[in-house]
């Protein structure tokens, strides 16, 4: 049983998954932040590699991930700070980024890297579900790896079926048609996620965008197994000089 | 199953396949909260753009706003200095100044029959902001330009004419704050309002069907240059098409039509900017490797790491780091010839056109016609030059090397 799926299992509600850029606030913060994280009740670590183009990131996420690549940071120098990394962390670690850079890294040897690392999972959200039928879902199968699809409030119902169906982990459910880190008032959003929750999916759902507090955090808790939080966290790391410390106050503000 | 990079058109350079295929180049690789947009108009643009009522329309606009056809000149001067004979199909002569309109026209039309409300649109250069801008105006819906900061100040009379028509202009303040930056804060904004909003892609660049949906509105051009050039040399082939490419979209309108007339040569002209090794550049197919940007898989400027690098020219509208992934296509197989202009060989073909034709030409299209110095013609050859755009958007840059000159 992979470390995903072992999670789903023991624990089937308010199931928190923080994102963090690898390589931010410093290039050598990366295990760091992800200890600290784990330390203070993240259950699932999503590690973003940055990008400099990232489509579906809004200002903070992107910013964040400038700086990571102002530090030097790159899919090489990820997988050479991930090489030991399960010697601390335990729960379960998806990667997440765009298709380009994992192009230029060699996607073969990507899943590989990750295989070895062991990383659990991936989030590529500009891979599209036909190419991942045609070309590249094989691959990802292949080392052993859980692929993440993610679904919005304009997707339709025939769609979620099967990009649940193509989906291993869990599935992804972007709370409003935005990207990350808007400000769009989250009440609409539970209609669409008592849709998803009545359709019976395969795949334990964690909620994503515009979670940033305890009483968001809450309520895509109570239509889901739990939610994503990741431009709240990257706010609050913007300005720290003790990673362990800020991540321990935010995630108590979350959590208690 | 279907191989996504068998071409289904076979025999054809002009169609790509059902997911938007050139070759090995295209797709659509966009997050799921773009997918229903860009399916709606993948499974319609066909249907609403071949409509007799939607041509009509079209064909309309084109001729009494746009001032179509526009003329295929038959340059004595410049065709004396090459030695052969030179047609400039004079798209500067279109209202805005530029090709660009071929397409905004084209798309606020079917954007009017999706039902949606607003526009954006991401500009480098300003042409096609303006383009967007005007037929925006022109149906009274709400118009939103992204456009890069550092094109904002390089660009001003543009930002201006925008302004005047009603349109909202936005900076785009990320990255290299040029045209890649505002393609992505356009693509976000469209993300953040998808229902209402249609994104009006400058270029054949973007997720399939946006590099199709965008050269067959640009068609015009070349479908213009047959039966023109027929009626001026009694044959609808010249022996080159050439035409300055950044996305590419003059260059697709221009090579439409040639695509599958395997005599006719087509050359593309990419911005080398202070040269192709220079690290100052633009020219995509030399530096370039197989990538994603802004949707679809093509050539890429990028560094080992796959991020994308900024590229140089002294043109904003060729500053751009990718291609559209029919010339993407069009390198690969060689069916197109690709070269590039440096700045100072452009800013010499538009002082040597203003000087020879009285004609000021867009700092792009200037790139096309440097290429001729680099082309080896023969006497009876035919070559049709597209002059995407005039040069009154470059004034300023134009006095610079003057003033440099003088």
């Amino acid at each position: 049983m992979n470390r995903l799926e072992e999670l789903f299992q023991r624990k089937k509600e308010r199931v928190l998954n923080v994102y963090c850029t690898a390589g931010y606030p410093q290039l050598d913060s990366t295990i760091k932040v992800m200890k600290a994280l784990q330390d203070n009740g993240a259950d699932l670590i999503e590690l973003g590699m940055p990008y400099s183009d990232p489509l579906a990131d809004g200002p903070v996420i992107q910013a964040s991930g400038s700086k990571a690549l102002e530090n030097g940071m790159s899919i090489d120098v990820l997988f050479q700070q991930l090489k030991d990394f399960r010697k601390e962390i335990y729960v379960p670690v998806i990667l997440m980024g765009y298709m380009n850079p994992v192009l230029q890294f060699g996607f073969e040897k990507f899943c590989q890297y990750c295989a070895d690392a062991p990383i659990d999972g991936l989030i590529l959200p500009d891979l599209p579900e036909h190419e991942f039928e045609t070309e590249y879902g094989e691959i990802i199968q292949r080392y052993g790896l859980d692929f993440i699809f993610l679904v919005t409030p304009e997707t339709s119902e025939e769609r979620i079926k099967k990009l649940d169906s193509l989906s291993r982990g869990f599935l992804y459910a972007v709370s409003s048609s935005s990207i990350t880190g808007s400000d769009k008032d989250f009440s609409p959003v539970e209609t669409y996620l008592e849709r998803l929750q009545k359709m019976n999916l395969k795949n334990p759902i964690l909620v994503g965008f515009g979670i940033k507090d305890k009483h968001t955090f809450g309520m895509a808790c109570s239509h889901a197994n739990g939610a994503i939080i990741g431009t709240a966290y990257i706010k609050a790391l913007e300005n720290t000089t003790d990673i362990e410390r800020t991540t321990k106050i935010f995630l108590d503000s979350i959590l208690k | 199953m279907i191989n996504i990079t068998t071409p289904l058109n076979k025999g054809t350079y002009k169609q790509p396949n059902i997911f938007g295929y050139y070759g090995n180049f295209g797709g659509a690789y966009i997050p799921e909260m773009l997918h229903r947009n860009v399916e709606e108009l993948r499974t319609r643009y066909l249907e609403i753009m071949y409509d007799d009522a939607f041509q009509k329309e079209f064909k309309d606009l084109l001729h009494d706003y746009v001032g179509r056809p526009t003329p295929l000149y038959l340059a004595k001067r410049l065709s004396k200095l090459h030695n052969t004979n030179i047609y400039l199909k004079r798209e500067d002569l279109n209202h805005t100044g530029a090709h660009k309109i071929n397409n905004t026209v084209g798309q606020i039309l079917l954007a009017l029959k999706l039902g949606k409300k607003r526009i954006i649109a991401e500009t480098g250069a300003g042409q096609h902001g303006v383009a967007t801008a005007t037929v925006c105006a022109l149906k009274g819906i709400e118009c939103v330009v992204y456009m890069g900061s550092k094109d904002i100040e390089r660009q001003a009379p543009n930002v201006a004419r925008m302004k005047m028509l009603g349109a909202k202009v936005v900076p785009a303040t990320s990255g290299s704050q040029t045209l890649k930056d505002a393609t992505n804060e356009a693509i976000r904004a469209w993300i953040n309002d998808p229902l209402d909003t249609h994104y009006i892609i400058g270029s054949v660049v973007g997720p399939h069907p946006y590099p199709d949906m965008v050269a067959r509105f640009q068609s015009i051009i070349s479908e213009e240059t047959r039966w023109q050039l027929k009626e001026k040399t009694g044959t609808e082939l010249p022996t080159h098409v050439m035409a300055c490419v950044g996305g590419g979209s003059n260059a697709a309108g221009m090579f439409y039509h040639y695509l599958d007339e395997l005599s006719v040569q087509l050359v593309a002209v990419e911005a080398a900017g202070h040269g192709v090794n220079s690290g100052m550049s633009a020219a995509t197919t030399q530096l370039g490797k197989p990538g994603i940007l802004h949707g679809s898989k093509s050539l890429v400027m990028q560094t080992e790491d796959g991020q994308v690098v900024e590229p140089h020219s002294i043109s904003a509208g060729l500053d751009y780091p990718g291609v559209g992934p029919l010339h993407a296509h069009l390198y690969e197989s060689g069916r197109g010839t690709f070269l590039s202009a440096t700045d100072d060989e452009s800013l010499k073909a538009a002082f040597e056109l203003a000087k020879l034709e009285g004609i000021i030409p867009a700092l792009e299209s200037a790139h096309a016609l440097a290429a001729l110095h680099q082309m080896k013609f023969k006497q009876s050859d035919v070559v049709v030059v597209c002059l995407s755009g005039r040069g009154d958007k470059d004034l300023a840059t134009y006095m610079k090397a003057m003033d440099i000159k003088e």
